[in-house]
């Protein structure tokens, strides 16, 4: 066991947890923020996506050893008031079904915004394509993409 | 005008009370479709099983039944109330009932729940609207015909009272006799598209799935089962297990063993260090063994077929050609993204539930039976599921958590790792389908269908297409046992029946030197218009959609580079015809979009309809090309998603959906749209590269597609 000084959504949290602890238990468990989900353990469908200094990675394969000073982001933070242009995206394309995958596909589209604002289809689905969604909303992710990218 | 009876020999379908905090509460049935469809209404009717409340302060609520699992329903049903009680949707609110003794019949069912809320939804909202009207026409000392309704205020003249204001004083006044329906062509609400109410919390990472409750202090259960279906627990060795950093405790039950931690992780590290020896020693069965019993069953007669007109087998022997098929398919795991989860607190004689789960009240019965305690001791709360494809009809996460709970005294919150979701799974069953089809004089005058599985299953659908169309007609079902658990799947049996019919039919069409979309309109015209015995399906309505897909598909325009596969199915009581438009990309087949014809009747919430319609196409294509699950020695050869293959958005077509324009009650829309999906995707391939697929899944491996 040891102490962990984590940098999550701009507040500094103290962890205390083994090295080898999945970040995406220390999110869930020890910090009680559930918005970042548990799919595979293997880095295969990305629910668990985060951003680690506004890179998407899988939660589910960073140890909280491997996180150092490094910013971290999950939905819960990803805006303050649901007003990220992804969020609202989502809105107005009502994609969820079930609704389980789509905080670490919004997480792992919002990445992609960061680095290319206007993202080709093609470049979307390059992106996505780690993304898995069990009800097939694949249609309504890309085109909730495209339009919070024209939004830019 | 649609007048509905609210009564049956004085006894109402409705009944009032006073809202505890102020306002006026209506029970009704939510399940119960018409008067007339109900044959034995002093049973049917009085199970008030769902509740509408309007509150002093005008707020509605509808306390309903059943789980929202994906399909939307936690929307649309809202939206037949509002619709009838004359408010303003958004004033509606749906809140999930816990299990509860004054909700006596909660089940989910397939694609079932607008169907036969339709009615009863609508019948509530127009009660509640005409006692509000009764008791504004009582405030008024008016005619209540006189008062008309809009947006939650009853209005006369100038003058208007709202809802809110009446609730109270509706409370005792008599449940009207009769109550007017609204005509579809006046409908205001239901027919445009409403967003998921549930939007905000899933955008912004609520914890409103199962995986998300946690209870202060309890424990997080890692199970261990058996590496195999047969396999028994010999012994195990927890030493290590109980080493490992916050670990608590190490339970065994039957043949698992549960690790209990602080945290998921400290579970799931203690469950790697267990040390177990399994007795392996039990029926082990293998894909071998099931393709060699299921091929016997295929080559056998059954003594009683599940169909039979005319003579199928004499119109074999007298054909110039019997072309014969046969087509097969493994077994599925679910793989909800939300893996098998349940949190249970068993506490002295008390018992708490809570999780995702589609049958609370079986389940509820079985923990009640398993603890030795009364179902009155035991509450359940659902929450919303992480998908379900039928995995969350069965309840056994539940019964491990319960257990569990019982054995360490704690509350715990048992966590399937995806390899326990996809190795302890009830599996959608493997089946194999034999098709053969007498052609004389150019003509199809026999059609013989054999179809097995695995498990005691019925795996046709003997009355529904082509049913009625073909004088000589033989289907034949029969099953192999098994000790591997299988369930229901997403459109459970058609799922890969309609995908083995859809591709016979454009083979047969091919044989016979016809278009495949006219022989199978000769057929449906044939069971229109002088139907070979009783069928189970609307002809002129698979007709209409199979028109409207090809005219909107282009079937039977060249489009270069494009190949084209047709499919049609009914089935949840709704049509669906789809043209899939395969192109080949560097020697690889790529799905590129697909066309889809629905006939649900009317289509309460037009892009929730259209996202299940799209799934469903998704789903089934990416079930039809990866699907691979086999067994050896007992045990499920894939365990994960770096070693099953699951469809992924590049593999994606686009999905174009086109509605039948219907004024009739709305049916399913949560699975219709996918049996049909691999039939038009296998179609369309076998045009693109020469080749026919005959077995799922039509992609191996890693090889590439799209």
């Amino acid at each position: 066991m040891a102490t962990y000084q984590l940098t999550i959504n701009g507040k500094q949290q103290t962890v205390e947890a083994d090295a080898d602890t999945p970040m995406l238990w220390v999110l869930r468990d020890h910090l009680d923020l559930k918005g970042t989900k548990f799919g595979c353990g293997i880095a295969q469908c990305g629910a668990c996506t985060i951003h680690m200094d506004g890179n998407a990675v899988r939660s589910c394969s960073i140890p909280v050893s491997a996180v150092s000073e490094a910013k971290i982001t999950t939905i819960e933070g990803l805006s303050k008031k649901a007003d990220h242009v992804l969020q609202k995206a989502w809105v107005e394309h009502d994609v969820p079904q079930c609704g389980y995958c789509q905080a670490g596909q919004i997480m792992n589209a919002a990445a992609l915004l960061q680095r290319n604002s206007s993202p080709s289809m093609d470049e979307i689905e390059t992106a996505m394509n780690g993304n898995l969604c069990r009800c097939g909303t694949y249609n309504k992710i890309k085109a909730a993409i495209s339009s919070a990218a024209s939004n830019l | 005008m649609t007048v509905i009876k609210t009564k049956v020999d004085r006894r109402s379908f409705l009944k009032t009370s006073a809202l505890a905090g102020g306002g006026l509460m209506i029970g009704f049935n939510w399940a119960c479709s018409s008067s007339a469809e109900v044959k034995d209404p002093a049973s049917a009717w009085f199970d008030i099983n769902a509740y509408l409340t309007i509150a002093n302060n005008g707020e509605i609520t509808i306390m309903s039944p059943n789980p929202e699992i994906g399909q939307n329903v936690k929307t649309s049903m809202p939206m037949l109330v509002a619709e009838e009680l004359d408010v303003d949707w958004k004033d509606v609110i749906v809140k999930q009932a816990p299990l509860d003794n004054a909700f006596p019949r909660q089940v989910a069912g397939g694609s079932q729940s607008i169907r036969s809320s339709w009615k009863s939804m609508r019948m509530a909202g127009a009660t509640a609207r005409r006692l509000m009207i009764e008791t504004a026409a009582k405030e008024w000392a008016v005619d209540a015909n006189s008062l008309t309704t809009k947006g939650g205020y009853v209005l006369n003249g100038s003058k208007k009272l709202s809802y809110g204001e009446l609730a109270s004083k509706a409370v005792g006044i008599e449940i009207p006799e009769e109550v007017t329906l609204k005509e579809p062509k006046d409908f205001t609400i239901i027919g445009k598209s409403q967003k998921n109410v549930d939007l905000d919390e899933i955008i912004t990472g609520k914890p409103v799935f199962g995986i998300d409750y946690k209870q202060e202090g309890m424990q997080y259960a890692v199970v261990l089962r058996p590496p195999a279906f047969g396999a028994k627990l010999k012994s195990f060795d927890d030493t290590e297990a109980r080493k490992v950093n916050g670990v608590n405790d190490v339970i065994q039950f039957g043949d698992k063993v549960a690790v209990l931690g602080n945290n998921t992780w400290a579970a799931m590290k203690g469950k790697k260090a267990l040390v177990a020896d399994w007795d392996m020693s039990g029926r082990l069965e293998d894909t071998p063994y099931h393709d060699s019993e299921m091929n016997k069953l295929l080559n056998k007669r059954v003594e009683r077929p599940s169909r039979s007109d005319g003579d199928a087998l004499k119109a074999m022997a007298s054909a110039d050609k019997v072309f014969e098929k046969t087509y097969e398919a493994p077994f599925l795991p679910h793989n909800t993204m939300e893996p098998m989860n349940f949190f249970a607190d068993v506490t002295g004689d008390k018992v708490k539930l809570v999780g995702p789960i589609q049958t609370p009240a079986g389940t509820r019965g079985q923990i009640a039976r398993l603890l030795g305690k009364s179902p009155d001791d035991i509450t359940l709360e659902m929450t919303r599921m992480g998908g379900g494809f039928g995995r969350r009809l069965y309840g056994d996460f539940a019964l491990e958590a319960a257990e569990i709970s019982q054995k360490a005294n704690k509350a715990v919150q048992v966590i399937f790792s995806r390899e326990d979701d996809m190795t302890a799974g009830t599996y959608r069953p493997a089946s194999k389908y034999k098709f053969r089809a007498a052609i004389k004089d150019g003509k199809l005058t026999g059609y013989h269908l054999s179809g097995a599985g695995i498990g005691r299953n019925n795996w046709v659908r003997p009355d529904w297409f082509p049913a009625g169309g073909i004088e000589n007609y033989l289907i034949e079902s029969s099953y192999v046992d098994s000790n591997i658990t299988t369930g229901a799947w997403r459109a459970p049996i058609t799922n890969f029946l309609a995908v083995a019919e859809q591709c016979f039919f454009d083979e047969l069409a091919a044989e016979m030197g016809q278009d495949a979309i006219q022989l199978r309109l000769d057929i449906l015209e044939r069971a229109k218009n002088n139907p070979v015995g009783e069928i189970d399906y609307e002809p002129a309505k698979m007709i209409g959609v199979i028109k409207l897909a090809a005219e909107k598909g282009n079937w039977g325009k060249a489009e270069s580079g494009v190949s084209k596969g047709f499919s049609a199915y009914y089935s949840h009581n709704t049509y669906v015809a789809e043209v899939a438009d395969v192109i080949m990309k560097d020697g690889n087949p790529i799905v590129k979009n697909v066309t889809v014809a629905v006939d649900c009747g009317i289509v309460v919430n037009p892009d929730a309809a259209i996202n299940q319609i799209q799934g469903g196409v998704v789903d089934g294509m990416g079930h039809a090309l990866y699907g691979d699950f086999s067994f050896v020695n007992g045990t499920p050869q894939a365990s994960n998603f770096n070693n099953y293959r699951l469809i992924r958005t590049k593999e994606a077509p686009t999905v174009d959906v086109h509605f039948v324009e219907s004024l009739n009650d709305p049916t399913g829309l949560g699975e219709p749209s996918l049996p049909p999906a691999g039939g038009a995707l296998a179609n369309a391939m076998a045009k693109a590269t020469g080749n026919r697929l005959y077995k799922i899944p039509f992609v191996k491996d890693q090889m590439v597609f799209g």
